[in-house]
C-alpha cells in the first residue's frame, strides 16, 4: 500500500512538472503582449476572427494598467515569449533593442503612409512601428462655454483663456458650473500635468534649440509659461487646490461629462468614454490647443503623437516571425482589422484607414488645413521618466497646496532632468 | 533492511519538496547572485561586467538613503510592535470578558494585502490631513509614522498571538511560588514570566525585524516613496525603503538591471546577517523549563 501511494506521489511530482512543456505546430503562432487593458476585448475579439479564418492561433494577454514593463520582462524570458510587443519610447527601444526584428522590406511596413511616428535603430533599422496617433489638448464643452456667453474662436491665445476661464469662475454660482475640471495629482491623474502639460514647455524650448534627441540637460526657458497654465487650471477649477493630492483621474473625467466644467484637458483616447459613459453629444464636444502664453501660439495645433508602437520579437522562432508579420498586415488591410482600429485608435497612418468617429481628430484635421503648426510629443524624451515625473508631480503638488514654492518645481524640471539622465 | 526501507521513505518523503526547494529557492538564488554582476536584460543574456555594479549601487544617494530610513524604521517599528502587542497579550490574558472576541477583532487586519492596506491608509491618512490643509506625502515625517503606524496595525495581532501563546506556557507553578514568596505584580513580570517567554520574545523580534526590512507592498502602495528632495547633485526619495529603491532600480534603463541585482544581493547579505545576530542574541536568553 506504502508503495502504491509513494509511487502515486511521484507520478504526480513528475506529471505536474511535464505539462508545463507543451509542443508547438510548423503554422507558426503570434503572441500579443497588449498594453491597454481598454482594449482588451477588441483584440481578443479580433485575435479570435483571425484563428477562425487562417487557422494560425493568435493569443492576447493583456498586462495589468502601469505593469507593462514588468509583464514584459517576464513574458520575454518565456520559452513562449510575445512574438508582438510594444516599444513606446526610445528610451523603451534602448532596453529592448536587441529583441526587435527589423522590419523594414515587409508588407506590413510598406502599408505605411507616414514614417513619423516610428522608432529606428543605429543603423536606420525600422524596429518599432506607430501604428496609430493621438491628440491632447483642452477638451472643450461647447454648449456649456456657449451658456457661459463665448464662442469657442473667441480662444484663439493664452490670454483669451484666462480672461474666459476668470469670468466663468466669478459667475460660477449663478452659472452652475466650474472653469476647469479638477487637475488631480492622484497617481491616476498627474501623468496629464506632469507629462502632458510639462510637454508644452518642453515643445517650445527644443523648438528654439533645435533639439531632436534625447538632450542630457534642459533650461526651462518656458517653465513661467508652464506656471501660469498650472495656476490658470488650479484656481479656476471644480476644486481647492488643497484637496488636488488625492483628486483622481476618473473624478475629472466625471466632472467633465456631468457638466460641471468647461475645460478638461486630455486626449482624444476620451471620446469614446465620454460619449458611451456619459452620454456627451459629439456635437457639443471639441478639443482645444494648450495655450500658455508663448507669441505666436495662435497658430498652434493640438499635441500630436504616439505611444503606440508594436515591435516583432526578432528572438521568436521564423514560423512564429512570418505568422506575426502575417497577422500584422491582415490587421491593417483587412476590413475586420482596419475598422477596429478606427474604433478604438482613431486614424491610423496605414493605406486602407477607416475613417474614424472621433471628432477630436476632425478638430486635428481642420487645424492642419488651416495651416497650424502640429505640437509634437517630445515629452517622449524624459530620461527615466516614471523618477523625473513623481519628483515633478510632488513639487507642483507641494506648490499647489502652499507647502512650497514654485522653485521646487524649477529644480525638479530642470535638475531633475539632468539627474535621470545621468541614472538611466 | 529496516534501514534501508527507511532510507527509500526518507528519499522519496523528501524529494518532493527538496525539486521544489532547489526550483523555487536554490537555481534561482545563484542565478541571481550571478546576474548581480551582469549586465543584461533577461537572465538569458547576460553578460559578465564584474564588479561595476556594485560600484554604482553603492554610489548611488538614493540606496545608501533607503537603508538609513529603512533602519531607522525598524528600529522603531521592533519597538513599538512588540512592546504593544506584548501589552494586548498580557491584557488578553487576564480572564476579561469577551477575551476571544478581541483576540480575533486584533488579529484580522493580518488577514489583509498589505497593496490594500496601503490605499486604505492611504485614504484615511489624506481624509485626517485635509482637516489641517496637508496631506500625506506633503512630509517625509508623515511618510515615516504613516507607514508605522499602518505596520503596528497590521502586525500586532499576529505577535499577539505568539505572545498570548507565550504567556499560556509559563508554568503555573512558578507564578505560584513567586506569589508565595511574596513577589510583587512587576517583579512577577520581569522575574519569572518574561524569562519564560524568551523563545516567543525571540521569534516575534525576529519576524517583526526581517519585516520591516523587507517591507515592499505597504511601502509601494503608501507613498511610493514620495516626496524627493534634491540633495546637491542627487535626488532623494524620502519614505522610500530598501526593497522598494531596489525594486525602482530595476526599471531605470537598459543598464539598470544588474544594479538592481546587485543592490538585492546586498540586501539578502544585510538582512540574513541581522536575523542570525539577532537570533543568537536572544536565543542565549532563553532558559529551560
Amino acid at each position: 500500500m506504502k508503495k502504491i501511494v509513494a509511487m502515486f506521489m511521484i507520478l504526480i511530482l513528475t506529471v505536474g512538472m511535464l505539462t508545463g512543456c507543451g509542443g508547438g505546430d510548423d503554422k507558426g503562432a503570434v503572441y500579443y503582449l497588449n498594453f491597454k487593458p481598454e482594449a482588451d476585448g477588441e483584440w481578443q475579439e479580433l485575435a479570435r476572427k483571425y484563428t477562425e479564418l487562417t487557422g494560425v492561433e493568435v493569443k492576447v494577454i493583456t498586462a495589468a494598467s502601469g505593469n507593462y514593463a514588468e509583464t514584459l520582462t517576464a513574458e520575454m524570458g518565456k520559452s513562449a515569449a510575445p512574438t508582438l510587443f510594444q516599444c513606446s519610447r526610445q528610451s523603451e527601444l534602448d532596453v529592448w533593442e536587441d529583441y526587435c526584428y527589423d522590419l523594414s522590406n515587409t508588407a506590413f511596413a510598406r502599408e505605411l503612409t507616414s514614417n513619423d511616428f516610428n522608432l529606428y535603430g543605429k543603423n536606420g533599422e525600422l524596429f518599432c512601428v506607430g501604428y496609430c496617433y493621438e491628440a491632447f489638448g483642452i477638451i472643450t464643452n461647447k454648449e456649456l462655454l456657449e451658456e457661459a456667453g463665448y464662442e469657442v474662436e473667441d480662444i484663439q491665445n493664452f490670454a483669451d483663456l484666462k480672461r474666459i476661464a476668470e469670468d466663468i469662475t466669478k459667475r460660477s454660482k449663478e452659472l452652475g458650473f466650474a472653469a476647469f475640471t479638477s487637475s488631480g495629482l492622484d497617481a491616476s491623474s498627474e501623468w496629464r500635468f506632469s507629462g502632458h502639460l510639462a510637454n508644452m514647455p518642453l515643445f517650445y524650448e527644443f523648438r528654439d534649440n533645435g533639439v531632436t534627441q534625447q538632450p542630457e540637460a534642459i533650461t526651462g526657458a518656458y517653465l513661467d509659461n508652464y506656471k501660469q497654465i498650472w495656476d490658470l487650471y488650479i484656481q479656476n477649477a471644480t476644486c481647492k487646490p488643497s484637496e488636488l493630492a488625492t483628486k483622481t483621474g476618473d473624478e475629472a473625467e466625471a466632472e467633465f461629462g456631468r457638466e460641471e466644467a468647461v475645460f478638461y484637458q486630455n486626449g482624444s483616447w476620451e471620446y469614446s468614454r465620454l460619449v458611451e459613459i456619459y452620454d456627451m453629444d459629439p456635437e457639443d464636444l471639441t478639443m482645444i490647443p494648450i495655450y500658455c502664453g508663448v507669441p505666436g501660439e495662435e497658430n498652434a495645433g493640438l499635441c500630436y503623437g504616439t505611444e503606440n508602437r508594436f515591435a516583432v520579437n526578432k528572438k521568436a522562432s521564423q514560423e512564429d516571425i512570418d505568422a506575426t508579420l502575417d497577422f500584422l498586415y491582415w490587421l491593417v488591410t483587412s476590413d475586420e482589422g482596419t475598422t477596429m482600429l478606427a474604433e478604438e485608435f482613431g486614424p491610423i497612418p496605414f493605406e486602407n484607414a477607416k475613417e474614424t468617429e472621433n471628432v477630436f481628430f476632425a478638430d486635428t484635421n481642420n487645424m492642419l488645413h488651416d495651416g497650424k503648426y502640429l505640437v509634437g510629443w517630445v515629452f517622449s524624451h524624459t530620461p527615466n521618466v516614471a523618477a523625473w515625473r513623481a519628483a515633478v508631480t510632488s513639487a507642483l503638488l507641494q506648490y499647489s497646496t502652499g507647502n512650497g514654492s514654485w522653485e521646487d518645481v524649477e529644480t525638479a524640471f530642470v535638475d531633475g532632468w539632468a539627474i535621470q539622465y545621468r541614472a538611466q | 533492511m529496516m534501514r534501508n526501507k527507511r532510507k527509500i521513505s526518507f528519499v522519496i518523503f523528501a524529494l518532493p519538496t527538496f525539486v521544489a526547494f532547489c526550483i523555487g529557492f536554490l537555481y534561482p538564488f545563484i542565478q541571481g547572485l550571478y546576474l548581480s554582476f551582469c549586465h543584461f536584460v533577461l537572465p538569458g543574456d547576460a553578460q559578465w561586467v564584474g564588479l561595476k555594479n556594485y560600484v554604482s549601487a553603492l554610489q548611488d544617494p538614493n540606496f545608501l538613503y533607503a537603508f538609513g530610513f529603512t533602519t531607522l524604521f525598524a528600529v522603531v517599528s521592533v519597538l513599538t510592535i512588540n512592546l504593544l502587542a506584548f501589552g494586548v497579550a498580557y491584557a488578553l490574558t487576564r480572564g476579561i470578558k469577551g477575551e476571544g472576541i478581541f483576540r480575533t477583532v486584533f488579529f484580522m487586519p493580518n488577514l489583509i494585502g498589505g497593496i490594500v492596506l496601503g490605499y486604505i491608509w492611504a485614504l484615511i491618512f489624506d481624509g485626517v490631513l485635509s482637516y489641517f490643509n496637508t496631506y500625506l506625502l506633503a512630509k517625509t515625517a508623515y511618510g515615516f509614522w504613516g507607514l508605522l503606524i499602518l505596520m503596528c496595525w497590521q502586525q500586532i495581532g499576529y505577535m499577539m498571538i505568539i505572545y498570548i501563546a507565550g504567556l499560556q506556557s509559563v508554568p503555573e507553578g512558578m507564578l505560584e511560588a513567586a506569589r508565595i514568596d511574596g513577589a510583587g505584580k512587576w517583579q512577577t513580570l520581569l522575574r519569572v514570566t518574561l524569562p519564560n517567554m524568551m523563545p516567543s520574545i525571540t521569534i516575534c523580534v525576529f519576524l517583526t525585524m526581517t519585516n520591516s526590512f523587507k517591507l515592499f507592498d505597504q511601502n509601494l502602495a503608501l507613498t511610493g516613496g514620495m516626496p524627493s528632495a534634491f540633495t546637491e547633485g542627487g535626488i532623494i526619495n524620502t519614505t522610500e525603503m530598501l526593497a522598494l529603491n531596489i525594486y525602482k532600480t530595476f526599471y531605470v534603463g537598459a543598464l539598470s538591471r544588474g544594479v538592481a541585482q546587485a543592490k538585492a544581493v546586498l540586501f539578502f547579505v544585510l538582512v540574513a546577517v541581522l536575523a542570525l545576530l539577532q537570533l543568537r542574541y536572544t536565543g542565549k536568553k532563553e532558559v529551560q523549563q
